[in-house]
């Protein structure tokens, strides 16, 4: 193998950093061409490195993972932490979304944020995301990986909260802030169980040591160590019961929906738990719960998905939907099948959050689907290429997300025990339900009647920008084309609809690396991905005693719920489209049980938000902070005043005075040094 | 041979004189004067033990002491003639700027 790459590896993150350091410091004064061309350029450098690590990594002969040790990080007595990079086939695959879906997306950025102000913030925030993924993907220690983990999440809050003068996109800045921390306590708590055992926080390390002893199987402190890091993975990816943080999070600009909360920062907790599978395939129970933990989130946000009305909702539920999978595919050990569907959906997801920004573009600032329709003709760019989109992750066959999904859906039907076969159902129905509310959002944007009137469009739109440029004055540099940009629908620029294109392509081929034998291909990622996790081996002996035809009825049936879901959802929205009204009409307890998330929000508002203010304003605040904290600030003043004015009575400004008390204190001094222990004794 | 507690007898009783003519006089020259009275009733102190010990460090000491006490009698000294010049009077009490 040439060492080369290697020695660019460190480019990685660090060119992202640059472009961040440069953006967020002179951004402010840099033209805006000059602002993109930094962030692109600093990000498409990585990407080209990661392309070169990928052609080295796939030549023959090559070793299946290379380390480049940095410096020393930590170094106490039987605790070392170095900053190291490893790479493999794992991390290869995860840098190759995260840099090239990245590097689309920030093409996207230079058309959808040309008219926002805070250009420079945002793509100097975006390079931040950029750079703290890297590091965490690349990461040789759970502990590097913690500072990607925490800087993704910061990048996350920036960028949720980029029209921060919105008080509604602040808030789910801190919502997602908060409740990823509460990820983050279990990760922590990992962390230190961890050291405690293993005195390490290496990755290799610790598997190794694990791999050593197989009288742990299912050791407690296994267990305890994985359910908590489940528990950050909860966070981080959006699982139950941590999944409320990113449907708020749609608040932030789309192509940060589409990067950070669909594509590649909310899939940390699943490239997580693929990392430590050493570790989870030693806790069972773990494993069960993060296999059932993956299809409850899966069910209960597609159900939820169904009844949404705004387009980049319905989105953000199916992402928490889709994470639901990739979850339950690795508690149930096929990791090479969640992380198939992790890259699958960066693509089919990210180009369908790009594609509702576009649709979202063209509507200027619309976002509700019942003010759409129609728009199939108008923007047949953007139209195409959702439709790439929406028949992938609806999994239709041919397109990416049938390969993943059924590979899913198919070990979680071979894994043994009843449990399974449950998940398994659990996991058809969200197939139909998924096929369902996307086919819903593509009837509902593209055909039927324009909902939307044009006139009202234009006024809307005006206002809405009028509104941005207004309150969210950084700099206020006059918009030349605004008044020309809004003639109504209009197809977006070239610049945003390339990357639309190039996902669609990934969208309809990105499935075929992942062909299982069963339908007539080798499954090359299983192949590619086999020196990681190395469990192969099991899914191949029940494939063989089975055959091929389990799997094809399965994928068979799969197929069929989706186009169950298809069906539906045409009568529902196309031939018939006042059916879905009626339907909700007749039955109202579950549509607004559904229409209000299960009041779930409303439920952690009045059981954990409202005690624990009232627990902070009632003890925290009056007691601690007016108490003890202020209380000892005025006793210490108070403390002083007195002394002060006790002996103020002495500060004459008479020298002879001072003098005086100056001989009468050396005179005592030298009274208790002569007599001191003397008196000391008598008394 | 003089007993040395007698040169310390002496040398306590300069500076005791020493002080209390600081604390008591309201001119600022006899002050003065009364400072070199304690400066010189310790270096008999030095000179008294140098002398017990028959260590030479002592006296080394006191040419020390001397020196400085030159040099902070002319810096005094002139500080004396600028108040002078300035207020006319040399008693302490009315000297107060410290004083708020």
């Amino acid at each position: 193998m040439s060492p080369m790459p290697a020695n660019y590896l460190w480019y990685i993150p660090l060119l992202p950093f640059a472009g961040f350091l440069i953006n967020g410091t002179l951004g402010r004064k840099l033209p805006r061409a000059l602002v993109s061309a930094v962030a692109l350029l600093c990000t498409a450098l990585p990407a080209g490195i990661v392309a070169w690590l990928w052609a080295t990594m796939r030549a023959p002969g090559a070793s299946d993972s290379m380390q480049v040790a940095g410096a020393p990080w930590i170094a106490i007595t039987g605790f070392t932490v170095n900053f190291a990079f490893t790479v493999d086939h794992l991390t290869l695959i995860m840098l190759g979304v995260v840099t090239g879906v990245g590097f689309l997306i920030h093409i996207y950025s230079v058309g959808y944020m040309a008219h926002e102000e805070g250009y420079w913030r945002f793509f100097a925030y975006l390079n931040l995301f950029m750079f703290f993924m890297s590091v965490l993907v690349l990461a040789d220690s759970f502990l590097l990986l913690f500072v990607g983990w925490e800087g993704v999440g910061l990048a996350s809050y920036l960028l949720i909260g980029f029209y921060f003068r919105k008080t509604s996109a602040a808030n789910a800045g801190k919502k997602a802030f908060v409740v990823n921390r509460i990820g983050d306590f279990g990760f922590l708590l990992a962390m230190f169980l961890l050291i405690a055992h293993f005195g390490s926080l290496d990755f290799n390390q610790v598997f190794s040591s694990i791999a050593q002893h197989p009288e742990w199987q299912g050791a407690r402190f296994l267990t305890a160590a994985a359910l908590f890091l489940v528990l950050g993975a909860a966070g981080k990816s959006a699982q139950i019961p941590l999944y409320v943080w990113l449907p708020d999070a749609m608040e932030g600009p789309t192509p940060v929906s589409a990067l950070i909360h669909a594509a590649t920062m909310v899939t940390a907790g699943i490239y997580m738990v693929a990392r430590c599978h050493t570790l989870f395939d030693r806790a069972p129970i773990a494993l069960a719960v993060v296999a059932c933990i993956g299809a409850a989130t899966a069910i209960f946000a597609a159900s939820i998905g169904m009844v949404q009305h705004d387009i980049k909702r319905v989105l953000a539920y199916s992402t928490v939907s889709q994470l639901g999978y990739m979850f339950m595919a690795c508690g149930v050990g096929a990791y090479t099948a969640g992380i198939f569907h992790l890259v699958t959906h960066a693509f089919f997801k990210g180009l369908l959050f790009l594609a509702a920004g576009s649709v979202i573009h063209a509507l200027s600032g619309e976002q509700d689907m019942r003010k759409m329709g129609g728009l199939w003709r108008k923007i047949p760019v953007t139209f195409w290429t959702m439709s790439a989109g929406v028949f992938a992750i609806a999994g239709i066959p041919p397109f990416a997300g049938f390969f993943s999904k059924d590979e899913i859906l198919y070990q979680t039907f071979i894994a043994p025990g009843p449990l399974y076969k449950l998940l398994w159902l659990v996991g058809l129905v969200t197939a139909g339900m998924t096929s369902f509310y996307m086919f819903r959002l593509w009837f509902k944007t593209f055909f039927g009647e324009p909902r939307f009137e044009q006139h009202e469009l234009e006024h809307h739109g005006a206002s809405v920008h009028a509104r941005s440029t207004t309150t969210l004055t950084m700099v206020a540099e006059p918009d030349e084309d605004e008044t020309a940009d809004f003639h109504g629908v209009h197809e977006s620029p070239w610049i945003m609809l390339l990357p639309l294109v190039i996902l669609a392509i990934l969208s309809v081929l990105g499935g075929f690396v992942g062909v299982p034998a069963a339908l007539g291909g080798h499954n090359e990622i299983e192949h590619f991905l086999a020196p990681v996790f190395a469990n192969g081996t099991a899914v191949e002996a029940v494939t063989a005693s089975t055959g091929h035809s389990l799997e094809l009825l399965l994928a068979l049936i799969s197929v069929l719920t989706a186009g169950l879901g298809f069906y539906v959802a045409y009568l529902c929205y196309y031939r018939k489209p006042g059916t879905a009204a009626a339907l909700a009409d007749r039955n109202q307890g579950a549509y607004s049980l559904l229409a209000h998330k299960y009041w779930v929000d409303e439920f952690y508002t009045d059981f954990l938000v409202i005690p624990l203010m009232m627990v902070t304003r009632g003890v925290l605040e009056t007691i601690f902070d007016h108490g003890i904290v202020n209380g000892t600030g005025r006793a210490a003043g108070l403390a002083t005043r007195g002394f002060a004015w006790a002996t103020r009575s002495q500060i004459s400004g008479n020298i002879r005075s001072y003098a005086g008390w100056l001989a009468f204190g050396a005179a005592a001094v030298l009274v208790v040094m002569v007599f001191g222990r003397a008196l000391w004794m008598y008394l | 041979m003089v007993p040395t507690a007698y040169y310390l007898v002496l040398a306590a009783m300069l500076f005791s004189i020493g002080i209390a003519a600081f604390l008591i006089k309201r001119n600022v020259i006899t002050i003065f004067i009364s400072i070199e009275l304690m400066l010189n009733a310790v270096n008999l102190t030095f000179v008294a033990f140098a002398h017990m010990w028959h260590q030479v460090a002592g006296q080394i000491f006191v040419f020390f002491v001397m020196v400085v006490a030159a040099a902070e009698a002319a810096v005094g000294l002139a500080i004396i003639i600028s108040i002078f010049r300035t207020r006319q009077t040399l008693n302490v009490d009315e000297i107060d700027l410290m004083k708020s």
